[in-house]
């Protein structure tokens, strides 16, 4: 299958990235490992005009200590994250995480800023990330702003970006002395997760974000207000699917998605809890 | 666009559509068709081949994306005088195949595995090969293999 015709620009920094997709308007799109577009344009069900490779933008490739949290260039692969001594210890929910998503060769090229940017509520990282209350920095024309991820995800797919905003930086607060979870539940090992579930406790504050139960990555409060007022995990994990919207699809029901939602919260808040 | 692309150590300049994959740019433009084809969604790993030194599946790449790379294919991991590769000779010793069709991609993928974890567990090495989909063997024989090339690289 080979993707339909397209130009293809290279860019050698995210400014001039910005300025060449600001220059070929919104059938442009950014390419970094391309392993979420690539696919799609192969089945033509994406058929970008114009692809600006930001592939080499190494500058944003990096994880670096920023104090309270951890700063992650959106252009860092999965494997590096996965691989990270400094996520490993200060957030390892999303070294974890990283280390579950596709399998080896899709790891060694794609990216975190892709896999979020492409807005995806069955990948495994923007959950991932809105359980962790991450922040995103995107650099547009005019600047960068900050976007928190449960602002980010708009619809399937869909994210706050504008055309000519790019994603730079995903900014992850340190999680340290943290329990955390990550339930990934599909039936051949480089699925996408027919559904998922990201955790972590500390202190008495809960945070729960599913995987693959909307149209966009799902933060399930209900469970987080019920344990803060003193519920039981399983009492807890009955919420699960409170704030979920799910569609059936080939692999799963929508009742069967909503009982596994409260399944894998259960098995992730008794693993956090531990 | 003219990409310059090192294959095995060959490197070859020339002009190619943005829209050609890697593995279309390797099989047709290189001309060499040991890499396979398989599913061509990034799912079964027939196309697995090194890119700088990390298997990647060739099948979700563009060539202008290896343009200035250096690729490795299941031709360049012999001996120039055709000793076989460790992980080739394993595979044979291990009948780590029936068909054959998945075999260059799982021993690229392995051969990879091994690059950055040299001393893998049976556990590492059916999780390290979950990108590689092989429909005859049921891949006890192609764990086998890759533990053995792991124990004779010790």
């Amino acid at each position: 299958m080979i993707p339909a015709a397209f130009n293809y620009v290279r860019a050698g920094s995210a400014e001039e990235a910005i300025s060449l997709i600001g220059e070929y308007g919104e059938d442009a799109k950014f390419l970094a490992g391309g392993h979420s577009l690539l696919p799609l344009m192969k089945l033509r069900l994406a058929q970008p005009t114009v692809l600006v490779d930001i592939g080499r933008v190494n500058d944003l490739s990096y994880i670096r200590d920023g104090g309270d949290h951890v700063a992650i260039g959106a252009l860092t692969r999965h494997m590096d994250i996965e691989n990270s001594e400094l996520l490993g210890s200060d957030a390892p929910l999303l070294a974890h995480t990283a280390s579950h998503v596709g399998d080896p060769q899709v790891r060694h090229r794609g990216t975190i800023g892709g896999s979020l940017a492409h807005a995806d509520p069955a990948s495994d990282l923007p959950a991932t990330t809105l359980a962790l209350g991450a922040t995103y920095v995107a650099q547009g024309p005019n600047g960068t702003r900050e976007i928190a991820a449960g602002d980010f995800y708009q619809g399937y797919l869909t994210s706050a970006l504008e055309a000519d905003e790019m994603l730079t930086e995903i900014r992850v607060p340190k999680m340290n002395g943290a329990g955390w979870s990550f339930q990934k539940f599909n039936r051949r090992a480089q699925d996408w997760a027919i559904v998922g579930v990201a955790a972590w406790r500390r202190n008495g504050d809960t945070a729960v974000a599913l995987v693959n139960m909307g149209s966009t990555p799902v933060l399930a409060t209900s469970v987080s207000t019920a344990l803060a007022g003193g519920a039981s995990i399983d009492d807890a994990a009955a919420q699960a699917a409170a704030e979920a919207d799910p569609q059936a699809d080939l692999n799963a029901s929508i009742e069967y998605r909503n009982h596994l939602a409260k399944v894998l919260v259960k098995r992730a808040l008794t693993e956090a809890s531990g | 666009m003219e990409i310059s692309v090192t294959v095995n150590g060959v490197t070859h300049t020339g002009d190619v559509e943005p829209r050609t994959l890697l593995v279309q740019y390797v099989r047709e433009h290189v001309g060499l068709t040991g890499t396979n084809i398989g599913c061509d969604t990034s799912s079964c790993g027939a196309c697995t081949v090194h890119v700088n030194g990390e298997a990647v599946k060739s099948c979700t790449m563009l060539a202008v994306q290896a343009d200035g790379q250096d690729i490795t294919t299941i031709e360049g991991i012999a001996d120039a005088d055709g000793t076989l590769h460790p992980m080739q000779q394993a595979f044979i010793e291990n009948h780590g195949l029936q068909c054959g069709y998945c075999t260059p991609g799982m021993v690229m993928a392995a051969t990879s595995l091994l690059e950055e974890n040299s001393n893998p567990t049976e556990n590492d090495v059916r999780i390290g090969l979950e990108g590689n989909l092989c429909r005859c063997t049921g891949y006890h024989n192609i764990v086998q293999s890759v533990l053995a090339a792991a124990g004779g690289a010790k």
